[in-house]
């Protein structure tokens, strides 16, 4: 019994000390931002409790913060997953941010057509145009990366930004709606996603839960899974096994930049309408969420959960201890840093080398500037 | 000639090419493609001593931006406490110059933390270095949004080359690309030479090729792979923390969140296109960046005939888009790039993969 509680427990030992090492990390920044914030100048060494007492009381205190982290946290799964169903595959999509953009927009597209149609019919059209443009921009880096050996990690780059200038040109340029003091296009109507009961919840979440055991199923349970693991574990072995690792390859990369287009669609349409200048952080997000989640779809759905409280939790920490919300994204790069560097992690608190089911992590760097075998 | 100019699609290539030439050897862009290739040819400098030595650096966009801050804020709090003239070498101030130092500092620390990540932990290298980008976008914003810096240290200023010089026939315009610029861009040009040079002909460059191609082989031989290896990322760190602090103190003077841009990406991308060699990557940034400066070149001096109506009727009718595409064109061809040359651009066969003696094992 208890060993089999171990063998649940073992891979989420080093993820959770390595969250608690980059939050005592993050105290000490935290307490330095009361030393140099014109209000404060005190050193004040509870700020780090209030800071994280006011995370909470945003995400987890009330009916509403809850909500707010659920919403947070379901965009973050699917970019999760675009990440992790990636590093399965010895691929690493660093292109969130391009496909979800290309996600937004198309289903921003897709909505102002479809304004005035039923929303049971409008909303499923606009986000499978997102699904199916963040699959092309997934598709492109996928196609580079089996038929010319491109390494996707400097194509999904590159990408990012050109989709951005794009999608911000034709925003601008063409789509723009007028009546507005800044370029945005025209509302979505029908398809928006609304607030249910006074708070943000809506029913886009529903996409994101239902994708992280779909996901595991196909990874663990079909063909399709098992060549995705077969190609991340070793694509030469792949070949000369019957496999056709390009096709997986790219197949897998479109499908990651599906699940970051739904993403994106589903953050378009909670806003209503898509802006030239689309900030969002969601896409990067991913990265931290599947590399905390050892790109399983269980860890990843926990860690987005996580990175959903911060970031519903965050404003409310701003006003309370007037700590940056940016404190965020240095606690994730901390988090990120431990969980590499296991081998502090292990040393401070004495644990023992075992496998903690990485396996997936360390085959990226090799095909590195490679031609993928075939 | 005005005939073949005149032929429909060949004509309009024709009239572009004879524009390009025309407006680089004459419009004062140079200088412009020479300041916009520094930061990505020193990158490349970082990822040469990197990748070299066997070690993938994906964290030269962070090196680059962390340094950016850090020479900025430095440069700004040096300047408040010793306010100083500009003086005539490059209107250099001890703000300035500090300001540097402090980022070649900074841009050798995060390469320590690289180093250590995946030469002693031999954690994922790719990892590492997107470790690096995520904390240092994050951190650089957390400080930038809590310190609220005010004011500026001000900018290095560009060397003026006399006239007789920039208005000799032929090589003028060369000439003015390499002096009417700033001192980090001006160094840029020596430091690509010196590692050129280094690399292929000295003991040292010997030793670090062997390291990234054969580990095992130069340990065999008695040299200390872990060494050699850590001395060149720190060494890299120095060109990046340059690269960043160009942004900052001889770009711009100032510092925006996320003001890299993708920059220490098409510093990898422009590794790859020059082989790995610091020439090489210094012609593909120069390549990258010139066609950036393109649309700098065409609103200084517009291109007259079909092709002006052309481009004017375009930024008419599309300004954003015009815009951006000149903006973008630089990470289009480094895909193109990219495309094209990985395969038959082999590099160091040990590249990314940690060494480990054998008898530690």
């Amino acid at each position: 019994m208890i060993a089999r509680l171990k063998s649940y427990l073992s891979p989420i030992v080093i993820p959770a000390l390595s969250i608690f090492l980059a939050l005592l990390v993050a105290s000490v920044l935290i307490i330095a931002s009361g030393l140099i914030s014109a209000e404060g100048g005190k050193i004040n060494l509870f700020l780090p409790l209030v800071a994280y007492r006011s995370l909470l009381a945003g995400s987890l205190g009330s009916f509403k913060g809850f909500a707010n982290m659920i919403v947070a946290a379901a965009p973050l799964m699917l970019t999760g997953l675009a990440v992790g169903v990636g590093l399965k595959a010895g691929l690493f999509n660093i292109g969130g941010t391009g496909q979800v953009l290309m996600g937004g927009f198309t289903a921003a597209m897709v909505g102002a057509r479809m304004a005035d149609a039923p929303a049971s019919i409008a909303i499923p059209a606009a986000l499978l145009g997102g699904m199916l443009a963040g699959g092309l921009a997934g598709f492109i880096p996928g196609f580079l990366k089996a038929y010319t050996g491109a390494h996707e990690v400097v194509t999904t780059i590159m990408l990012n930004a050109m989709v951005q200038l794009t999608v911000s040109g034709l925003v601008n340029d063409v789509f723009r709606a007028s009546g507005f003091s800044f370029a945005r296009t025209a509302q979505v109507g029908n398809a928006t996603l609304h607030g249910i009961s006074g708070t943000t919840l809506h029913i886009g979440v529903i996409f994101a839960f239902v994708c992280i055991p779909l996901s595991h199923w196909l990874l663990a349970r079909t063909t399709t899974g098992f060549e995705i693991r077969a190609v991340g574990a070793n694509p030469t072995a792949a070949l000369y096994a019957g496999m056709n690792p390009k096709l997986t390859m790219i197949l897998t990369l479109a499908m990651c930049g599906a699940f970051a287009g739904l993403a994106g669609a589903i953050e378009v349409l909670r806003l209503g309408y898509y802006p030239a200048v689309f900030g969002t952080g969601i896409g990067f997000d991913g990265i931290t969420v599947a590399l905390l989640g050892r790109s399983e779809p269980i860890g990843i759905m926990l860690s987005a959960l996580l990175l959903g409280a911060m970031r519903a939790g965050a404003p409310l920490m701003q006003i309370q201890a007037r700590v940056p919300v940016e404190i965020i994204d240095v606690i994730q790069g901390v988090i990120l840093i431990f969980l590499a560097a296991e081998i502090i992690v292990r040393r401070i608190f004495r644990l023992k080398s075992v496998d903690t089911g990485a396996g997936g992590l360390q085959t990226i760097t090799r095909t590195y500037g490679e031609k993928v075998g075939g | 000639m005005d005939a073949l100019l005149n032929i429909p699609v060949l004509g309009f290539i024709l009239q572009f090419i004879i524009y390009l030439v025309h407006v680089i050897t004459s419009g004062h862009i140079a200088p412009i493609i020479l300041g916009l290739a520094t930061p990505i040819a020193l990158g490349a400098l970082c990822g040469v001593m990197n990748e070299r030595s066997g070690v993938v650096n994906i964290g030269i966009e962070g090196m680059m931006l962390f340094s950016a801050y850090v020479a900025f804020m430095t440069a700004l709090y040096v300047h408040q406490a010793f306010p100083a003239e500009p003086s005539a070498f490059f209107g250099a101030t001890p703000a300035l110059v500090s300001g540097v130092i402090a980022a070649v500092a900074a841009g050798v620390l995060i390469s320590l933390l690289h180093a250590w990540l995946s030469i002693s932990v031999r954690a994922d290298q790719i990892i590492s270095g997107t470790i690096i980008n995520i904390t240092a976008l994050g951190l650089t914003s957390y400080l930038n949004r809590l310190v609220k810096p005010f004011g500026s240290a001000g900018t290095f200023e560009s060397f003026r080359p006399p006239d007789w010089l920039v208005n000799l026939p032929g090589v003028g315009w060369l000439l003015e690309m390499f002096t009417a610029v700033g001192p980090i861009a001006m160094s840029t040009i020596i430091l690509v030479l010196i590692v050129q040079v280094l690399l292929f002909r000295s003991r040292w460059g010997l030793r670090t090729r062997a390291v990234g191609e054969h580990p095992k082989a130069v340990d065999t031989v008695g040299i200390n792979v872990i060494r050699l290896r850590y001395q060149n990322v720190l060494l890299g760190g120095i060109f990046a923390g340059l690269a960043g602090a160009y942004l900052t103190l001889e770009a711009t003077g100032s510092f925006q969140n996320n003001m890299t841009t993708g920059r220490g990406f098409i510093a990898l991308a422009a590794l790859i296109f020059g082989r790995w060699t610091p020439l090489g990557a210094f012609g593909g940034a120069l390549l990258f960046m010139a066609s950036q400066a393109l649309g700098v070149a065409i609103r200084l001096a517009p291109p007259a005939g079909d092709l002006g109506t052309f481009l004017a009727g375009i930024q008419q009718a599309y300004p954003s888009i015009y815009n951006n595409f000149f903006t973008g064109l630089p990470y289009l061809l480094t895909i193109i790039v990219l495309a094209g040359v990985v395969g038959r651009s082999i590099p160091p066969a040990a590249d990314g993969r940690p060494y480990e003696k054998e008898s530690s094992n």
